[in-house]
């Protein structure tokens, strides 16, 4: 991106200044160098979003945005209703709530490294993952309502699962405000033996080691220290998620007409929040949240049946469950006002800071972790929410890495078999269900996520604790 | 045996597909080719069951996007892999066409990477450079 083309608000923030129909400015958290790395895509979608009516302060971006659907991946924007805010399938996308779910183990890596092939192996057999993959968990009709309107909380009252498992999952595990009847026969249909698997694509479930530690405190706080192993669980709303999304593209693109709401690029069809179309298509995201806070439940109680199997002295407990596509109804400070504000993170994390009433006993006044992966056989952090975060940003952070390089370039720069090998020499253990997936996702396909991560410490949107590197992994 | 052809494009965060031929249905049928090669391997899937896709929308280019999405729909419903494409009718706001395969297996099939759907991104049905194109990104 062209530096000219921004102003420099203060180290780390840059504003994409307020031009033509944009209603607001862009704003994008990063450092020098990985602004001038983001393609120009970036600023063209940040500019568009902020042409979308009722949307508040800034069209922001995260330090790894890069060029998606209508909002650019690392997106956040925030709508009021009562100013014509809209809900848009750009802002949310196909994959409702993928999201990451950290557990700890009570284990340190001496007490691991001799079992984690026979544990990777044996979770590799267990967690249904890869293309067309069904889970053992069949739901009647009845059932499946359950689970879009109760999420986690249905599975656990099941049996899959403990009470505490939903006190450390973003929004107890259950947004409330599912509409069932806003999601189609087909998406229902498609759900079949879903619920419990990994999906494909960049899902992966990891063995970690904590390789830093960088604040003690909250480290202690969150549980963690130097040498721990988590388990991460990275997955989303899988099919249902994916009809969800192609479903409400159509219907808001209708929408979008009736109500003349000027879109500049496809991606972006929205209606106003106050609509009809707007109240179903944000209930059938509930449900597809919902869904994928399940089926995160039910892989943690698959992965906890593995651990029995091999280190029966494992004790797997929640550090939290956070999603990174989603749009959610919160409360945010503007201008002195506490207002209601629809906030629609694409590929992007909420992090509650240390003043949030709605933190988990545990966490109040410390700050939510929040977990953010690098592709596998790169480390992935856990940071924690700031005031300041929630002041400049909604309280939001990057996902991930981002990638910076394209599926086609990457299946043509490493094979699949050798990369495994590669990682294996590092001494990272991995399991695949397809090679060519497994290229694609190569370290080397993805900006550096610590340098990601440092702009995201340096813009104060987050703090750093622990830095993961990875030990073990399952690709779908 | 359907003549035309299909391609791929870059796009950063997932891939571009997009069919080409003589017709706009040519073209439809070549970028249902390009989609499901994206997912396994087509030439190893056998035709031996059909389903058929019906679909209205606003126009011939969200036409594309529900063909395409219909078929992976359908594919994933009946577990099937689909392997041959026909788009039978096309008007501007309505299309008809069926999928050829076979119950969806693994070891047979070399699945790649999979699809969640395509999109608006890139979207374009149209004549370029004297050939009938259908174009969008698809979000893997």
């Amino acid at each position: 991106m062209d530096l000219n083309l921004l102003q420099k608000q203060q180290d780390y923030q840059w504003i994409i200044p307020q031009a033509g129909e944009m209603k607001v400015p862009g704003q994008i958290f990063a450092s020098r160098e990985l602004v001038e790395e983001m393609d120009h895509k970036v600023y063209e979608q940040v500019s568009n979003v902020a042409c979308l009516p009722g949307i508040q302060r800034y069209s922001i971006a995260m330090p790894d945005a890069h060029w998606g659907y209508g909002f650019p991946i690392g997106g956040v924007a925030a709508f009021d209703p009562q100013e014509g805010g809209v809900v848009s399938v750009g802002g949310v996308g196909f994959d409702v709530n993928c999201g990451v779910r950290t557990l700890k183990t009570g284990l340190v890596w001496e007490d691991v490294k001799p079992h984690l092939r026979s544990l990777i192996d044996t979770l590799f057999a267990i967690v249904p993952a890869g293309m067309g993959s069904r889970g053992e968990i069949s739901l009647s009709g009845s059932q499946v309502e359950d689970v879009l309107c109760k999420g986690s909380r249905w599975i656990v009252s099941r049996g899959y699962g403990i009470k505490e498992d939903l006190e450390l999952t973003e929004d107890g595990g259950m947004v409330p405000g599912a509409d069932p009847s806003a999601v189609s026969d087909l998406a229902l249909k498609r759900e079949r033996r879903q619920v419990g698997t990994l999906g494909s694509g960049n899902h992966y479930l990891e063995i970690q080691r904590v390789a830093e530690v960088y604040d003690d405190q909250v480290a202690g706080a969150f549980g963690l220290a130097l040498d721990d192993v988590v388990v991460t669980i990275h997955c989303g709303s899988r099919a249902l998620g994916h009809q969800v999304g192609t479903d409400y593209l159509k219907l808001l693109a209708e929408a979008s007409r009736i109500y003349g709401i000027p879109i500049r690029e496809r991606e972006l069809v929205c209606a106003p929040i106050d609509s009809s179309e707007g109240r179903r298509y944000f209930g059938a995201v509930i449900c597809a949240i919902n869904y994928a806070f399940a089926n995160r439940q039910v892989i943690t109680h698959l992965v906890r049946q593995g651990f029995d199997q091999v280190l029966p002295r494992a004790d797997l407990h929640l550090l939290y469950d956070v999603g990174h596509n989603t749009c959610k109804v919160e409360h945010h400070h503007i201008d002195g006002r506490t207002r209601e504000l629809y906030v629609h993170r694409k590929g992007a994390t909420r992090a509650f800071g240390p003043s949030r009433e709605n933190l988990p006993d545990v966490y109040r006044g410390v700050g939510q972790p929040v977990i953010v992966g690098g592709t596998m056989g790169t480390c992935s952090y856990i940071l924690v929410g700031t005031d300041y975060g929630e002041q400049v940003a909604y309280a939001s952070v990057c996902h991930g890495a981002g990638r910076r390089m394209s599926r086609k370039k990457a299946k043509k720069t490493w094979r699949g078999e050798r990369l495994a090998r590669e990682l294996e020499n590092k001494g990272i253990y991995i399991r695949g269900h397809s090679l060519a997936g497994l290229a694609e996702e190569a370290p080397g396909a993805y900006k550096d996520v610590s340098a990601v991560i440092e702009a995201i410490h340096q813009a104060r949107l987050a703090a750093k604790v622990v830095r993961l590197e990875p030990k073990g992994c399952i690709k779908g | 045996m359907i003549s035309g052809r299909y391609n791929y494009f870059e796009h950063q965060a997932d891939m571009g597909i997009e069919g080409r031929g003589s017709t706009l249905k040519e073209a439809f049928s070549q970028a249902a080719r390009a989609l499901f090669n994206l997912m396994l391997e087509i030439d190893r899937v056998r035709p031996l069951e059909e389903i058929s896709i019906h679909c209205r929308a606003h126009d011939q280019s969200e036409l594309l996007v529900e063909w395409l999405n219909g078929l992976l729909a359908q594919a994933d419903l009946e577990e099937m892999a689909l392997g041959r494409f026909q788009v039978d009718r096309l008007e501007s706001d309505e299309l008809e066409g069926r999928a050829w395969g076979e119950p969806f297996d693994a070891r047979r099939h070399h699945p790649k990477t999979e699809v969640k759907a395509a999109t608006y991104a890139m979207l374009f049905v149209g004549q370029e450079d004297g050939e009938q194109v259908a174009r969008c990104v698809v979000d893997l």
